[in-house]
């Protein structure tokens, strides 16, 4: 039984860890239309570069953020290339976001090298409810949650969070009214680099990241994302909890660990699949 | 002037959808343009709004236009209250009680989601959202589109009575030339990218080529807002995909 419910604390804790990159997507995704391809990327710089600050002798807490703030500035960048351009199709940007991603292989590579990096997670456990977590596993379930409460504040009551949302439910009302979609897009890419960077550096403790973890990373967030259809943070949410659970199942109870990976992808087809099937054509 | 419109060329890659186009609208003036479906008043309103550039020609605004768009164009998801908001970002003043004020219904409504309303209700918050971003001269299109009679009545002499009291100037495009000739002072007729006439709508009215285009033969008087009966709409077939450039 503790066995069990150990593994689905580890569970939680990577799934709120997928739930932060998948509402990145989300984010995106519901203001610019484009699937970010480079999603991954964010948690990667992140977590590589806050592994570099710790070298250097930065403290705990101020490295991360220092990260976050870095991959806030990564998925700018990565807006300025995929939307600058007025016009440019979602299908070209995603195309564009994907050739980013594969650029920055090198530009990681060339930074922090090939190998696998991480750093020292919080010691320690606490004892909740007769289940024992790990301080980080309550650090990263903290830390989402306090995240999507900002979030929800922020979409829900201020003026720009509704800007942000009337990119999404109209974009030609929203130029009509004087929204400059493009803008409110590049924000919406800012916020996901920093969702992205925050699920990188809460993550890299717990499973090492190499230049290419991206795909993986990515793999899981877009997983936990399509529960809502690319549109619902909150069910992005609840699609990251599923997703990492299942997979903490899979690794703690088969004798084929490497299984782990499959799950959200099997996840993925069957969502399309199902999706597919009960969408009307044409519709959104 | 409020606006001035001078030899406008819009093209969309090899077609030309205005044709060197000059207009004008007057401080505290209502101005109709009416024409058949595909003439391209929508496109001649998207270019004064900025969101089509023009291949040449100039647009001069003295004041803010603001547009009320063909099909409402509501954020359908948001409460009419978020709509409303909403229009006035590039004013800042988000006081909406000269909304309600106006259109006592909406207040009632103000947290209901958009697409709940009816087209009538739909219409008022597109105005309403239009009259948030403070406009000098209100461009609005097809306020009459898919309503019915007494519905469009009531908008028409909202958008009056906001002409007569506040001076705000008027571009009402219009297929129901009708009720926008018996509205506005002056009119312009555009037909496939050019003018092709202009002046007193009680003149035009009288013209020949105008009746039987847009009037449905003989001028009927009390019949503001029936559809005429060679409305171009029943001819032009479907009105979606006319908005976005």
């Amino acid at each position: 039984m503790s066995f069990f419910l150990g593994v689905v604390s580890s569970g939680v804790a990577t799934g709120a860890a997928f739930a932060l990159v998948a509402t990145g997507f989300v984010v995106i995704h519901r203001v610019t239309r484009v699937v970010n391809f480079a999603q991954g990327v964010f948690s990667v710089v992140a977590g590589m570069l806050c592994a570099a600050l710790l070298t250097l002798g930065l403290p705990h807490f101020l490295a991360e953020v220092v990260a976050i703030l870095a991959a806030i500035a990564a998925g700018f960048g990565v807006g300025l290339v995929a939307i600058g351009r007025r016009g440019t199709p979602p299908l070209a940007s995603l195309i564009i976001t994907l050739g980013v991603g594969v650029l920055s292989y090198a530009v990681v590579i060339l930074l922090w090298g090939d190998g696998p990096v991480s750093f020292s997670m919080l010691q320690g456990q606490v004892d909740v409810g007769g289940v024992t977590m790990l301080w980080q596993y309550v650090l990263i379930v903290a830390a989402t949650a306090v995240t999507f409460g900002a979030l929800m504040l922020f979409f829900n009551l201020t003026y720009v969070g509704k800007a942000l949302t009337a990119c999404y439910s109209n974009p030609h009302a929203a130029r009509l009214v004087g929204i400059d979609v493009r803008r409110m897009g590049l924000l919406a890419f800012a916020i996901g680099g920093g969702l992205g960077g925050l699920a990188g550096v809460l993550l890299t403790p717990l499973q090492p990241v190499e230049f290419d973890s991206d795909v993986s990373i990515a793999i899981n967030g877009f997983a936990a994302a399509i529960f809502g259809g690319l549109l619902r943070p909150g069910t992005a949410l609840v699609g990251g909890l599923v997703l990492g659970v299942a997979e903490a199942l899979v690794s703690g109870y088969s004798r084929y660990a490497s299984l782990q990976s499959g799950v959200a992808l099997v996840l993925i087809l069957g969502i399309m699949v199902y999706q597919a099937g009960r969408r009307p054509e044409g519709a959104e | 002037m409020i606006l001035e419109v001078r030899e406008l060329v819009v093209r969309y890659g090899q077609a030309t959808a205005l044709d060197g186009v000059s207009l004008e609208v007057g401080e505290g003036e209502m101005v109709a343009l009416v024409g058949p479906n595909g003439a391209g008043k929508t496109t001649l309103l998207n270019t004064i709004s900025g969101l089509i550039r023009p291949a040449s020609g100039s647009i001069r605004t003295a004041g803010r236009v603001v547009q009320v768009p063909e099909g409402r164009q509501l954020f359908g998801d948001m409460t009419v209250e978020d709509n409303l908001r909403l229009g006035a970002w590039r004013v800042r003043d988000r006081n909406l009680s000269h909304i309600y004020e106006l259109f006592p219904p909406l207040s009632e409504m103000r947290r209901r989601r958009a697409y709940t309303l009816s087209g009538g209700e739909q219409q008022m918050v597109a105005v309403g959202r239009a009259l948030m971003g403070g406009p000098q001269l209100l461009a609005v299109d097809e306020l009459s589109l898919g309503l019915a009679p007494l519905v469009v009545q009531n908008l028409a002499e909202h958008v009056v009575r906001l002409n007569r009291e506040s001076g705000m100037a008027v571009l009402l495009v219009e297929q129901n030339a009708r009720l926008a000739l018996d509205i506005c002072a002056r009119a312009y007729v555009l037909e496939a990218g050019r003018l092709a006439m202009a002046g007193q709508s009680a003149e035009l009215r009288r013209s020949p080529a105008v009746q039987a285009a847009y009037l449905g033969g003989a001028v009927g008087e009390g019949e503001a807002v029936r559809a005429p009966a060679t409305s171009p709409r029943t001819a032009g077939g479907g009105e979606g995909g006319g908005t976005a450039p």
